[in-house]
């Protein structure tokens, strides 16, 4: 592996944000106040407040990450979101009572797959690998996923289909190294299976639905702007003859940037 | 020039691999498609700038970006034509649940517009008419629409033939917005090959199985455009001849 062209592939000029945390989650937090998101937070159905970002993100100030351009400390963000997801089904997994059953078949299968992802990237980054953060899934208490099944499942949706999102957000930036590229491609049709079981087991269709959260609470709502998309490469998909509109934005997943996806992870990492 | 093979499965390897993407028995029949299926060819560039169109009578796919498009294009033609003949089935409100119609009819809907996309978008970039793969002939044999055990079972290959061939496809594709569309779509590929998987097994394991996704690296499959043509004039479905000469 050409480490060194994969590292410098995650660098996406100047939009991917480092590992180097100096801010906190709690600076994250006021962010939010501060940009008036109480209310929304207060009604969020799930209690989930500030799970995630607003949609335009001062990355100086509403980023757990600083920004830089280090390619190094990229490449440790992806290795970052396994971590959260391969936590995230651990903790689940060792709650007694939460996963039983079919449902614990499932997450296990899942389970499985994070944890060689963590490895994978672990390994191809050697000593530049970062210590898995402290994460907190409850974000402040806010959230209590390891008791309730339906806040696992909500959370479990909006990190692989955030997952789905970042890895192809990478791709072109792979594109000179065709045996990373082959790599990450093959961990991102990985995400989209489990997103699909994730999404079926909650009662929702297996793929993204216009740019519709599927019952999370609207501050999920970044997760699922631009899946909306209707017009690829310039063809307009809603013209194909016989087939409803729906199925153009359903049939075509959307990119995130490496920022969009540092947001969504950073609201559940403490140090 | 490659030599195109049309008798057999001349790869062991690729042979291996289709089984294992497969889930169905390799059929009898000769295959009236051509790939490249040899060994040889490993670590060849696409000829990049040989055009799809017809080389001594058969429909060539050509190399470089356009060629992975119309190979793309042919697979999304298959896709589509299968869902098309699945969900126009006399008895399909009968064969299927609800559940499975709904998926079914999804899966019409998401691959009729990927195989009108790659119309398109090759239609956008070749500079003449004759550089469009036509539409190809299907014929699924004694595959009976009627019977959801091989209904399923078939749309569970197509599926995760086309994530397999995505993921292999990629490193081949040398402009970066071809590579994001081609992104786009392998991962909704993905979500289908999940629901069919979990439609077979509910509550298993299988939606994203270890037959498709490595236990030790959690790496899904991604296979050479000849080891995917191979495995797909396997299935004996396709019965327009072409030839992809210029793919590796």
């Amino acid at each position: 592996m050409n480490i060194i062209k994969f590292i410098e592939s995650f660098t996406n000029e100047g939009m991917i944000n480092s590992l180097s945390a100096k801010g906190s989650r709690r600076d994250s937090l006021n962010q939010f106040q501060s940009m008036g998101k109480v209310a929304a937070m207060a009604a969020a159905p799930l209690g989930l407040a500030a799970f995630l970002a607003p949609n335009k993100v001062n990355a100086k100030n509403a980023m757990f990450f600083d920004p830089t351009e280090t390619p190094t400390e990229a490449l440790q963000l992806a290795l970052t979101l396994e971590y959260l997801e391969d936590e995230f089904y651990d903790m689940a997994l060792a709650s007694n009572g939460l996963l039983t059953g079919t449902d614990r078949t499932i997450i296990a299968q899942i389970s499985k797959h994070e944890n060689a992802h963590v490895a994978l990237l672990a390994n191809a980054l050697a000593g530049s690998a970062p210590a898995k953060p402290t994460f907190d899934f409850t974000v402040g208490g806010a959230f209590d996923p390891f008791n309730n099944l339906d806040q696992f499942l909500a959370l479990a949706q909006a990190f692989e289909d955030t997952g789905v999102r970042a890895y192809k957000g990478q791709a072109a930036n792979l594109i000179s190294n065709g045996d990373l590229l082959t790599t990450a491609l093959q961990i991102h049709s990985v995400e989209a299976m489990h997103a699909s079981q994730i999404r079926r087991l909650r009662g929702q269709k297996g793929w993204i639905v216009g740019n519709d959260r599927g019952g999370l609470p609207s501050a999920a709502q970044p997760v699922y702007d631009g899946e909306e998309n209707a017009t690829q490469a310039g063809f307009n998909t809603s013209t194909v003859s016989g087939i409803p509109a729906q199925a153009g934005p359903e049939s075509f997943d959307e990119p995130i940037t490496g920022a969009t996806a540092t947001a969504i992870a950073s609201l559940f990492i403490v140090s | 020039m490659k030599k195109v093979q049309v008798e057999e499965v001349k790869s062991l390897h690729s042979r291996r691999n289709f089984l294992r993407i497969s889930g169905i028995t390799l059929a009898g029949a000769g295959l009236v498609m051509a790939g490249c299926s040899s060994d040889d060819d490993k670590g060849t560039n696409p000829s990049s700038n040989q055009n799809p169109g017809v080389r001594n009578g058969k429909f060539d796919l050509g190399g470089g970006d356009l060629g992975v498009l119309t190979y793309a294009y042919a697979l999304e033609q298959l896709e589509a034509d299968f869902y098309t003949r699945v969900v126009n089935g006399n008895s399909f409100g009968s064969t299927f649940n609800s559940e499975e119609r709904t998926v079914l009819e999804d899966l019409y809907n998401h691959e009729v517009i990927h195989r009108e996309f790659f119309k398109a978008a090759i239609s956008g970039v070749i500079t003449s008419q004759d550089q469009l793969l036509p539409a190809l002939e299907f014929n699924y044999g004694s595959l009976s629409f009627s019977n959801r055990t091989q209904v399923l079972s078939t749309a569970k290959t197509l599926e995760d033939t086309g994530v397999a061939a995505y993921n292999g496809a990629g490193r081949y594709i040398t402009t970066p917005d071809y590579l994001v569309l081609a992104g786009k779509i392998v991962s909704v590929e993905a979500r289908h090959a999940s629901a069919i998987r979990s439609l077979i097994n509910p509550g298993s394991a299988d939606f994203a199985g270890d037959d498709v996704v490595a236990s030790a690296s959690g790496l899904g499959q991604a296979l050479k455009p000849s080891e995917i043509i191979t495995a797909v004039s396997s299935l004996n479905i396709i019965q327009t001849p072409f030839t992809a000469q210029f793919l590796p």
